[in-house]
């Protein structure tokens, strides 16, 4: 598990205020697989997810203790620009939040504000729609509103628009939480064939669709991390009570 | 026989039909009144309207002829105005709904913005007066005129543009910083569009009061009469409503010239309501059509 | 330059940018000072804040605000009188009572009404509530208290009633069901639930109407009469303090004792709407309304 470890979080504690949302957090990411944070509502799955690319930074009242090393390098430490994690590590959100934009300008939007020349563009948009298995849908109206697609094709394009900036990391928090059983299935599969060339964390309250997914599942529980491990094994074989109370549904 | 006892329901429901009578009562004086004003300064003041009254300057001693010069001036005034209240206002805006955080300053700043907007209009003439005509040494001109506009409708320039960019979704910020993209940047090409619109139709709000004030001008920036147009920022103007102010009260000859007030006044209130009225069906149109 | 750096300096401009506000009101505070004060020099601030006559043209001239400051507070009391009730009563129907589409042109019209200019209904109490009133009740003049105050009531409604609904509109749903769920009538309910609950809101909405109304200067400029003399009923000419800056400012060689004067009206009139403004700001914070969350 040393090998390719991709994040590694060191000792975190995360409060908003007063309140302790994390409580002394170690655990380590692999390169390539998809990891699964699973748990009851506020158990800080969520809070953890975005403390990976430093979003939680857009809350007032926070604060962070430990450290989280990518690339051998703590993202908490003053000299680090977070814009600069954010570009590396790519995060799609709940709800799909496509821009009021059209498809095109949705993808085109991040990399052309990091440089990206308008004549790779197209090839980019493109690629990015590719991945996210939307461009067949998507080719013939690149020029249409964002805004008309369908709440499936929207999240793909979330996802597009996120992967069109080259990430190493994904961070998909409940990607399919707002989406139909159909959506959800096409968003499953598209994580799968993501995890050859992305490293994907999900955070996820659903348990079926973190043993569909993910190669390890992380549990947690009012801030802390209760058991780590294969994905298989997690949902087969807990080691821990809590764990094994939740997955089989006895609470959450 | 039966008495109506006070907690019986006929009683109750007495009570509710009396007040329900009195709030829309006052609710029908309200649009009565605004009805009446507008009702008696078109019927009154249509006569006076023609293409000679809107393109000629006064003559006679202001008794006969035309209103374009105020016309014109109340124009200037009004984007000299917009071009201090409107960057200044949303830039404002911006520092206290994307920057600041709760705090000391933020509460300072609020208060100020608060108290700015409480300032009796002739005090902000004073202002203009003491500070950009004397001190500044701009004199009474449409410089004055328009810096003293403008500060007097930044309260309300912040306020229709911290609506906007409320209302402007987290999650778009949030997609935003999530691809590497600057705050800044975020808040250039994602929020401020976004926001623009409902910027725009609040502040034209504020943009109507601009046009419509006397006190803040009479002092800094209007001219009783003016033979020539003004060359520069640095001259006086005429303007609509001192024009009134001044044929009401002061002219050569108050009942002669009546018909003139008249329709100056319908030229004042069609263009101030007029820019509120395009404001009001603006936004009622986009808050229907809104793509989030 | 780093970005993180550019992003500071960027944060830092809009900073300076809000605080504008803030400069600008000192600067009126300053520019107040700076022309007014210098008349204390000669004349007392107890002969001016209470003295009994205003003849500033006089030699030896006289600056005794005091009936100034009652025109005003007399003008602005009437005022509220009138705009308070009206206020009030057109925010609850149009938060509680209208429908969908009256609530709709109501609140149109209260915004145009706020849009009309004060010269314009200055012009109308002049023109048209003034030789009414002089007919009618045999006056010597339409302009004079009641019609001065009746006008200023026009001007100060839209203040008083939009933030009134604001502050009904803001009482959570969960008052007016439990309300409702106890068998209380739709008045019983307003009067006894919602109203209660939104009084810090609407009274900010009271005190920033009467700052209004005791600052507005174009409506008692043109039909309060500009007599400079305590008023014996509410038929007599009364001269408030905006309508003694605006009438004499024209008239007075800068750096005079009456312009230096007129600066200090102004002064006085700027501390009494900032104290209005001040108590109201208080009121919203202190009395802060309880959404369900806080409860």
């Amino acid at each position: 598990m040393e090998s390719n470890t991709i994040i590694s979080i060191r000792g975190v504690n995360f409060y908003y205020g007063t309140v302790r949302a994390l409580t002394d957090i170690s655990m380590k990411f692999r390169k390539n697989k998809v990891t699964a944070l699973i748990g009851p509502s506020g158990c800080g799955k969520s809070t953890l997810l975005r403390l990976l690319n430093r979003m939680n930074d857009l809350i007032d009242g926070t604060k962070v203790e430990g450290e989280i090393l990518f690339e051998d390098k703590n993202i908490y430490a003053p000299d680090v620009d977070p814009v600069e994690i954010r570009r590396k590590i790519g995060m799609v959100f709940q709800k799909p939040n496509p821009f009021p934009k059209t498809i095109y300008n949705n993808i085109s939007y991040g990399p052309n504000l990091n440089g990206v020349s308008s004549r790779d563009m197209d090839a980019l948009v493109e690629q990015s729609l590719k991945q996210a298995v939307l461009w067949d849908e998507v080719k013939d109206i690149l020029n249409k509103s964002a805004m008309n697609l369908s709440g499936g094709q929207q999240q793909r394009l979330c996802i597009a628009r996120a992967l069109a900036m080259k990430p190493d990391i994904l961070l998909m928090d409940e990607p399919t939480s707002a989406l139909d059983p159909i959506s959800t299935a096409k968003i499953e599969e598209l994580i799968e064939e993501l995890k050859d060339n992305y490293t994907i964390i999900i955070v996820t309250h659903n348990m079926q669709q973190a043993a569909r997914v993910s190669d390890e599942t992380a549990f947690f529980y009012l801030g802390n991390l209760i058991e780590y491990n294969k994905t298989e094994k997690i949902f087969t074989k807990p080691e821990v009570k809590q764990t094994e109370d939740y997955i089989t549904g006895r609470f959450g | 026989m039966k008495k109506l006892k006070h907690n019986s329901m006929s009683w109750r429901y007495f009570k509710q039909n009396v007040f329900f009578t009195l709030v829309r009562a006052s609710a029908l004086i309200i649009t009565l009144a605004l009805g009446g004003i507008i009702l008696y300064i078109v019927v009154n003041g249509i006569s006076a309207i023609s293409w000679e009254f809107i393109t000629r300057p006064p003559t006679d001693a202001m008794t006969k002829g035309g209103i374009m010069p105020a016309i014109l001036g109340t124009i200037y005034l009004t984007i000299g105005a917009i071009a201090i209240g409107l960057p200044l206002g949303v830039a404002s805006a911006i520092y206290l709904t994307e920057y600041a955080k709760q705090g000391r300053i933020i509460r300072l700043i609020k208060v100020g913005i608060n108290c700015l907007a409480g300032v009796p209009s002739v005090v902000f003439g004073l202002f203009g007066l003491g500070f950009f005509v004397i001190f500044m040494k701009f004199g009474s001109s449409i410089l004055s005129g328009s810096l003293t506009l403008g500060f007097l409708i930044l309260p309300t320039i912040i306020g229709a543009s911290e609506e906007a960019l409320k209302a402007v979704p987290q999650t778009f910020r949030e997609a935003s910083l999530s691809l590497g993209v600057s705050k800044w940047q975020t808040i250039y090409r994602i929020v401020l569009p976004n926001a623009l619109p409902g910027i725009l139709t609040g502040s034209i709000l504020g943009i109507g009061r601009a046009a419509g004030e006397t006190a803040p001008i009479m002092f800094t920036a209007a001219a009783y009469f003016t033979a020539k147009l003004p060359g520069s920022i640095f001259d006086e103007v005429m303007a609509l409503p001192y024009h009134i102010y001044v044929l009401a009260t002061a002219g050569t000859n108050i009942e002669a010239t009546r018909p003139i007030q008249f329709g100056t006044v319908l030229v004042l209130v069609a263009v101030v309501l007029g820019i509120d009225l395009i404001a009001i069906v603006i936004r009622g149109y986009m808050r229907r059509n809104k793509g989030w | 330059m780093s970005r993180q750096t550019k992003e500071i300096i960027i944060k830092y401009i809009f900073l300076l940018f809000a605080l504008v506000s803030v400069i600008v009101l000192g600067l009126i505070v300053f520019s107040l000072f700076r022309e007014g004060l210098p008349l204390f020099k000669t004349v007392s601030v107890k002969d001016f804040l209470f003295g009994m006559e205003w003849y500033p043209t006089y030699d030896p001239p006289s600056f005794g605000i005091f009936p100034l400051m009652v025109g005003s507070l007399i003008v602005t009391l009437i005022a509220t009188l009138i705009a308070v009730p009206l206020g009030v009563m057109s925010a609850i129907y149009i938060s509680e009572i209208a429908p969908q589409r009256i609530k709709e042109i109501l609140k149109s019209v209260i915004e145009l009404l706020a849009g009309l200019p004060s010269v314009v209904l200055g012009f109308f109490g002049m023109v048209i509530v003034a030789p009414w009133l002089q007919e009618t009740f045999d006056l010597p003049t339409g302009l004079n208290i009641i019609n001065a105050s009746v006008i200023l009531a026009i001007m100060a409604i839209p203040t008083i009633s939009s933030i009134s609904e604001d502050a009904l509109y803001a009482v959570p749903r969960e008052f007016k069901e439990a309300s409702y769920a106890l068998g209380a009538t739709k008045f019983e309910t307003i009067v006894q639930v919602i109203v209660p609950a939104a009084l810090s809101g609407i009274s900010t909405a009271v005190m920033l109407g009467m700052a209004r109304a005791i600052g507005e200067t174009m409506v008692v400029l043109m039909v309060a009469g500009g007599a400079a003399a305590i008023p014996e009923s509410l038929f007599d000419s009364v001269r408030p303090m905006p309508a003694s800056i605006a009438a004499e400012m024209g008239e007075t060689p800068y750096g005079s004792a009456h312009y230096q004067a007129l600066f200090a009206i102004g002064m006085v009139l700027f501390c009494l709407t900032l104290a209005f403004n001040l108590i109201a700001d208080y009121i919203s914070h202190k009395f802060r309304q309880t959404g369900s969350a806080t409860l």
